[in-house]
C-alpha cells in the first residue's frame, strides 16, 4: 500500500518531465523492436545462404533480389540494413543489459559487504577500488577482450570487470552513511542475524542511488561494446552488433557510401540518449538537494 | 528632528511562483535618520529579510518590487537602472548578512575580499588599498590587521569574520547599513561586542542602521525605533520603549509574551497560537487574524494603519486596546 | 607540506608496485604470445629457441621478478612485432598522442567552462536549455561515431579538412610536433574535436552545476551588496570557488582522454601510442602492451598527484588540513 503509493508519486514527478518520458517511450519501442525482430525484420542477416552479393552497397530505397525496398539500404555483404540494425539492437541490448545486471549484483554485494564488515576488509576492498576506479575503464574492457578474445561471454565479463567498480563504490557509500544510523544499530542489538539486517534494513536503503547507476551504466555498456567491437575486439563476425555494423561501413564512407555506417550509428545514438534522458530525471529526482 | 535618510513608502515585493503570487513584502512604510537605529522584528518568513533585499535592489527573479518607493538621502532608487543600483549598493547602503562562516568567499584573502569592496567604487593604487583595508579592519578591532590581510577566512572565528563583513560595510562610509541578523549565528558573548562595536560605529560617522532581527531583547538595547512585522506588512512601529512597555497590537503583544523573563518566573510561557500563514494563502483582511485572541468580525475589513501615542498600529481594535 | 608530498609519493610507488604485478600477471597469464609470433608449422625446436630466447619458459614469478628488474632499469623488452627496444617505440609515438590529448583536453576546458558557467547563469534561458541537451548528447554518442560523422562531413562531403594522418611536423626539441604549422593544425582539428565532445559536455555539466550552487550562495549575495559589477563577481569570486571541483576533473579527465584517444587514433591514423596499443593487442605483442598500461598507471598516479596538489593550491581550508 505504502510502497504503492510511492511509486505513484515517483511517476506522476517522473511523467512532469515529458522530455524524460518521450525518452522512456524511445527505450520501450527500441527494447521492443529489438526482442521482436526475427518477426518484423523481412530478412535474417546472419542467415548467410539468403544473402546476395548482388545486393551489396545498395543506397536506401533499393528493391533487392529479394522482392521488397531496402529503406536503410544494404551492406557490403548484401545485408538489408534494417534487418541487420535490429538484430544488432537485439544484441546491444542484450549485453547491455546483462553486463548491467551482473556488475549491479556484484558490485553492490562488494560495496555493501566491505560496509557491512568494516575494518581491515573493507579498507583493502575500498583501495582496490578506488584503483580501479582511477583507471580508465575502456582500457581494462579493451584490454581484457583482447586477451579472453572474441564472444559474447567474454565480453560480457569483460565489460563486468571494468564497470562492477562503479556499482561497489555507491553501494559501499550508501551502506556506509545507512550503517552509521541509529536504526542499524537498534537492528543489531536485537538477535537478528547479521545478514538479515544487511538484506532487509541496509541494503534497500542503497537501491535509489545504484538504480542511477545502474541505468547510466547500461547506456555505458552498449556505448563500450560498441566501441570495442568497432575496435573489432568485442563480438565475433558471426553475430555483427551495431558497432560492428558501422565498422564494416566505415571503410566505404570515403567513397560517399554513407548509409551503410550512419544508419545502425543512428539506432545505437537513439537507443543511448533515451537511456541517458531516463536516468537523468530519475537521479535528479532522487537527488535530495535538488528537491524543493 | 532632521531629515530621514531613508525613506520608505508602500514597498511591495511580490514572489511570481508556479504555485502562485507570493507577497513577500506588501506596503510597507518606513524611515531612518542618520545616526538612528532601526530594528525591524518579526518571525521568519514576515518578510524583514526580503524588505532588506528590496531596499537593495537585490530582488532576483521570479520576484519584483511592484509597488512603493524608497528614497535614500532624498533620491528615489526605485526604477534606478542596474549600473546605477550597483553605485549606491556598497557606497550609499551596506548590507550584512546572518551566517558569518557563510558571507566570506572560503578560497579568497580577506584582505583581497574588502579590497575588492573597495575598488568597486574607486580607483586606487595597490599600496593605498592595502592600507585602507588594513584600517578598516582595525577599525572593527582585528588585532595587528596588517597581518592578516592574508589570511583565509576559515583561519577566522566566527566572531571574527562577521567583524571582517562590518569592516567591508563600512569601508565605503555608506549612508545605511542593513544588518540581517548579524549576531544570530555567533556566541552571547560575541553579540554584545558585536553589539556595542556596531553601535559605537554608527554613531561616530552617523550612519543610519536598520537590525533585522526575530529577538526583541537585541532591539531594546540596540534600536532607537522599531517596526514589528507579520506576514510582509508591518503591524506596529514607533519608539522602542514604548512600543516595548506598551505594546498595542495583539500581534506584539503576544511576542513580548513569549520572551522569557526573570520577573515572571514559573508562570508559564504565553505562546502565539497556531503557525504563520502561508503567503500563498492569506485570510482576507488583517492576516494575524486567525490567531489573534482579540479576532471577531470587524477583522475581515481591511485597515491602514492607525496613529495613536505617536504611533502606528495596524488593528482594528487599537483604540479599544490603548483605552484599556 | 614537505610531508604530506613524501607520503603521497611513498603512496604512489606502492600503488605502481601493485599496478605492476596486476598487469604483468593480466597480461601474461592470458593468451599465449608464442603462437603469434611465430607460424604453426616451424620445427619444435625453433619453437623452443624462441620460447627461451623471450624468456616464456620460466615460471610466471620469475618472468616478473626478471621484468620488473629491468623496469627499474628503463628497459622494458623488446617488442615481438617491431623487434626494437619498447621504450624507444613508445617514446616515438607518445608526442602525437599528448598533442592530441592535451588539445583535447584543453579546447574542452576553454569552451566548455564559459558555456557551462553561461549556462548556470541563465539556467532558464533557451540557449542554457540548448546547451543541456547537447551535453546530453555529447555524453551519450560514443566518441568513434562523433569521428565517422565529422569524417563524413568535413573531409568527404566538404572536403575542408583532412580525414586522417598527422600531416607536417615540425621539430622542437628533438620531438615532431604538428600544431605549429597549418597543415598540421589542419590534421590535428577533427580528431581533437572528436575526443574533447565528451569532456566538453562534461565541463559544460560541471561548471554549470557549480555556477548554480554558487549564485544562490551568501558569498555572491554579499558581493552584489557591496556594489560588486557582475562580472567582478562571477570572475572575481565564483569562478576561482568552482574552480576546484573543476581542476580535479580536468585533471582525472586528462588520462581518461588519454585512454580513449585509442579510438580516436584508430579512426584518424593518429600516429600516436592508441594505435600502437591496438596494433599490439591484435598480435599479443605482450611487451607492448605491458609498457603501455605501466607508462598510463604512470601518467595516471602522476596526474593524480599533480591534481592533489592543484587543489590544495586552488583551495585554502585543504592547504591548511594538511600543513
Amino acid at each position: 500500500m505504502h510502497k504503492d503509493s510511492l511509486l505513484r508519486r515517483f511517476w506522476a514527478e517522473f511523467a512532469e518531465n515529458r522530455v524524460a518520458v518521450a525518452g522512456l517511450l524511445v527505450v520501450l519501442v527500441v527494447a521492443a523492436m529489438a526482442l521482436l525482430a526475427p518477426l518484423i525484420t523481412p530478412q535474417n542477416p546472419y542467415d548467410i545462404g539468403k544473402l546476395v552479393l548482388g545486393d551489396a552497397r545498395r543506397p536506401p530505397g533499393h528493391v533487392g533480389s529479394g522482392g521488397y525496398v531496402h529503406w536503410l539500404g544494404t551492406d557490403a555483404q548484401g545485408r538489408d540494413l534494417w534487418s541487420a540494425i535490429l538484430y544488432g539492437l537485439r544484441i546491444s541490448v542484450q549485453i547491455g543489459v546483462v553486463a548491467g545486471a551482473v556488475a549491479l549484483v556484484i558490485g553492490s554485494t562488494l560495496g555493501v559487504s566491505a560496509a557491512f564488515l568494516g575494518g581491515r576488509v573493507e579498507m583493502l576492498v575500498m583501495r582496490f577500488i578506488d584503483l580501479q576506479l582511477s583507471f580508465p575503464a575502456i582500457l581494462l574492457a579493451l584490454v581484457l577482450s583482447a586477451l579472453l578474445g572474441q564472444g559474447k561471454t567474454q565480453l560480457i565479463i569483460a565489460l563486468v570487470t571494468a564497470q562492477y567498480a562503479y556499482f561497489a563504490r555507491t553501494a559501499h557509500g550508501a551502506a556506509a552513511a545507512e550503517r552509521s544510523k541509529e536504526y542499524v544499530e537498534a537492528a543489531l542489538s536485537t538477535p537478528l542475524p547479521a545478514r538479515t539486517v544487511m538484506f532487509r534494513h541496509i541494503l534497500p536503503n542503497c537501491l535509489p542511488p545504484l538504480i542511477v547507476v545502474a541505468t547510466v551504466q547500461v547506456a555505458n555498456s552498449i556505448a563500450l561494446e560498441a566501441t570495442l567491437s568497432f575496435l573489432g575486439l568485442g563480438l565475433p563476425v558471426t553475430e555483427p552488433s551495431l558497432g560492428m555494423l558501422i565498422a564494416n561501413g566505415f571503410q566505404y564512407m570515403l567513397s560517399g557510401r554513407y548509409w551503410i555506417s550512419i544508419y545502425p550509428g543512428v539506432a545505437l545514438i537513439v537507443l543511448i540518449v533515451a537511456i541517458n534522458l531516463v536516468g537523468d530525471q530519475i537521479r535528479d529526482q532522487l537527488n535530495p538537494r535538488l528537491k524543493r | 528632528m532632521t531629515q530621514p535618510v531613508l525613506e520608505v513608502a508602500g514597498l511591495a515585493t511580490h514572489f511570481f511562483t508556479r504555485e502562485g503570487v507570493v507577497k513577500a513584502v506588501d506596503g510597507v512604510d518606513l524611515s531612518v535618520a542618520r545616526g538612528k537605529v532601526l530594528g525591524l522584528v518579526g518571525e521568519s518568513g514576515s518578510g524583514k529579510t526580503v524588505t532588506g533585499f528590496s531596499l537593495m535592489g537585490l530582488i532576483d527573479p521570479p520576484g519584483k518590487i511592484v509597488a512603493g518607493s524608497v528614497k535614500l538621502a532624498g533620491r528615489e532608487l526605485v526604477g534606478l537602472s542596474p549600473d546605477a543600483m550597483r553605485q549606491v549598493r556598497g557606497r550609499q547602503i551596506a548590507m550584512i548578512f546572518q551566517d558569518p562562516m557563510m558571507t566570506l568567499n572560503p578560497v579568497l584573502r580577506i584582505g583581497t575580499q574588502i579590497a575588492m569592496a573597495l575598488r568597486a567604487h574607486e580607483t586606487l593604487s595597490n599600496a593605498e588599498a592595502r592600507r585602507r583595508v588594513a584600517a578598516a579592519l582595525g577599525r572593527v578591532g582585528i588585532p595587528s590587521p596588517e597581518e592578516r590581510l592574508d589570511a583565509y577566512p576559515h583561519q577566522f572565528s566566527g566572531g571574527m569574520r562577521q567583524r571582517v563583513a562590518i569592516a567591508i560595510a563600512l569601508i565605503n562610509r555608506p549612508d545605511l547599513i542593513i544588518a540581517d541578523e548579524p549576531t544570530t549565528a555567533l556566541d552571547v558573548t560575541i553579540q554584545g561586542q558585536i553589539l556595542s562595536e556596531m553601535q559605537k560605529l554608527c554613531r561616530e560617522r552617523e550612519t543610519a542602521l536598520i537590525w533585522i532581527t526575530h529577538d526583541l531583547s537585541v532591539v531594546a538595547g540596540l534600536a532607537d525605533a522599531v517596526c514589528v512585522m507579520y506576514a510582509g506588512r508591518i503591524v506596529e512601529k514607533g519608539d522602542v520603549r514604548a512600543v516595548l512597555e506598551r505594546p498595542l497590537h495583539p500581534y506584539t503583544i503576544g511576542l513580548i509574551g513569549s520572551i522569557p523573563s526573570h520577573n515572571r518566573r514559573g508562570v508559564p510561557l504565553r505562546q502565539i497560537p497556531g503557525m504563520t500563514p502561508s503567503l500563498l494563502r492569506l485570510p482576507a483582511g488583517c492576516p494575524f487574524r486567525t490567531r489573534c485572541p482579540r479576532a471577531d468580525a470587524a477583522c475581515v475589513n481591511d485597515i491602514p494603519p492607525q496613529i495613536i501615542d505617536g504611533r502606528e498600529v495596524r488593528c482594528v481594535h487599537v483604540n479599544a486596546m490603548s483605552a484599556a | 607540506m614537505v610531508g604530506f608530498l613524501i607520503q603521497r609519493l611513498l603512496q604512489a610507488a606502492v600503488v605502481m608496485v601493485v599496478i605492476s604485478a596486476m598487469v604483468f600477471v593480466g597480461v601474461f597469464a592470458i593468451g599465449n604470445p608464442i603462437d603469434v609470433l611465430i607460424s604453426p608449422d616451424v620445427t619444435q625446436q625453433i619453437r623452443l629457441d624462441t620460447i627461451k630466447a623471450y624468456g616464456l619458459d620460466q615460471p610466471l614469478w620469475r618472468q616478473y621478478l626478471t621484468f620488473i628488474t629491468r623496469l627499474v632499469q628503463g628497459n622494458f623488452g623488446r617488442s615481438f612485432v617491431f623487434n626494437m627496444p619498447v621504450l624507444d617505440l613508445i617514446l616515438s609515438r607518445l608526442p602525437a598522442t599528448l598533442e592530441l590529448t592535451l588539445a583535447a583536453v584543453l579546447g574542452a576546458a576553454l569552451i566548455g567552462v564559459p558555456l557551462g558557467m553561461f549556462a548556470g547563469y541563465r539556467p532558464d534561458s533557451i540557449a542554457a536549455k540548448l546547451l543541456m541537451g547537447l551535453s546530453v548528447l555529447g555524453f551519450s554518442v560514443p566518441t568513434f561515431w562523433i569521428g565517422l560523422i565529422l569524417i563524413l562531413v568535413f573531409a568527404v562531403n566538404l572536403g575542408w579538412l583532412p580525414a586522417g594522418g598527422r600531416g607536417a611536423t615540425v621539430s622542437v626539441l628533438g620531438v615532431e610536433w604538428s600544431f605549429l604549422t597549418l597543415e598540421g593544425l589542419k590534421h590535428l582539428l577533427l580528431p581533437a574535436l572528436t575526443l574533447s565532445l565528451f569532456r566538453l559536455a562534461l565541463m559544460i555539466r560541471l561548471a554549470r552545476a557549480g555556477m548554480r550552487e554558487a549564485i544562490l550562495s551568501d558569498y555572491v549575495k554579499f558581493a552584489r551588496a557591496q556594489g560588486l559589477s557582475e562580472a567582478k563577481v562571477i570572475w572575481g569570486h565564483v569562478l576561482k570557488n568552482i574552480s576546484i571541483p573543476i581542476v580535479t576533473v580536468f585533471g582525472l579527465e586528462f588520462g581518461a582522454t588519454l585512454a580513449f584517444a585509442v579510438v580516436t587514433e584508430t579512426i584518424f591514423s593518429w600516429p600516436g601510442l592508441g594505435k600502437l596499443i591496438i596494433d599490439s593487442i591484435q598480435s599479443l605483442d605482450r611487451p607492448v602492451m605491458v609498457a603501455y598500461l605501466m607508462l598510463v598507471a604512470f601518467l595516471f598516479i602522476m596526474i593524480n598527484f599533480v591534481v592533489d596538489i592543484a587543489y590544495a593550491a586552488l583551495d585554502p581550508r585543504l592547504r591548511a588540513g594538511r600543513a
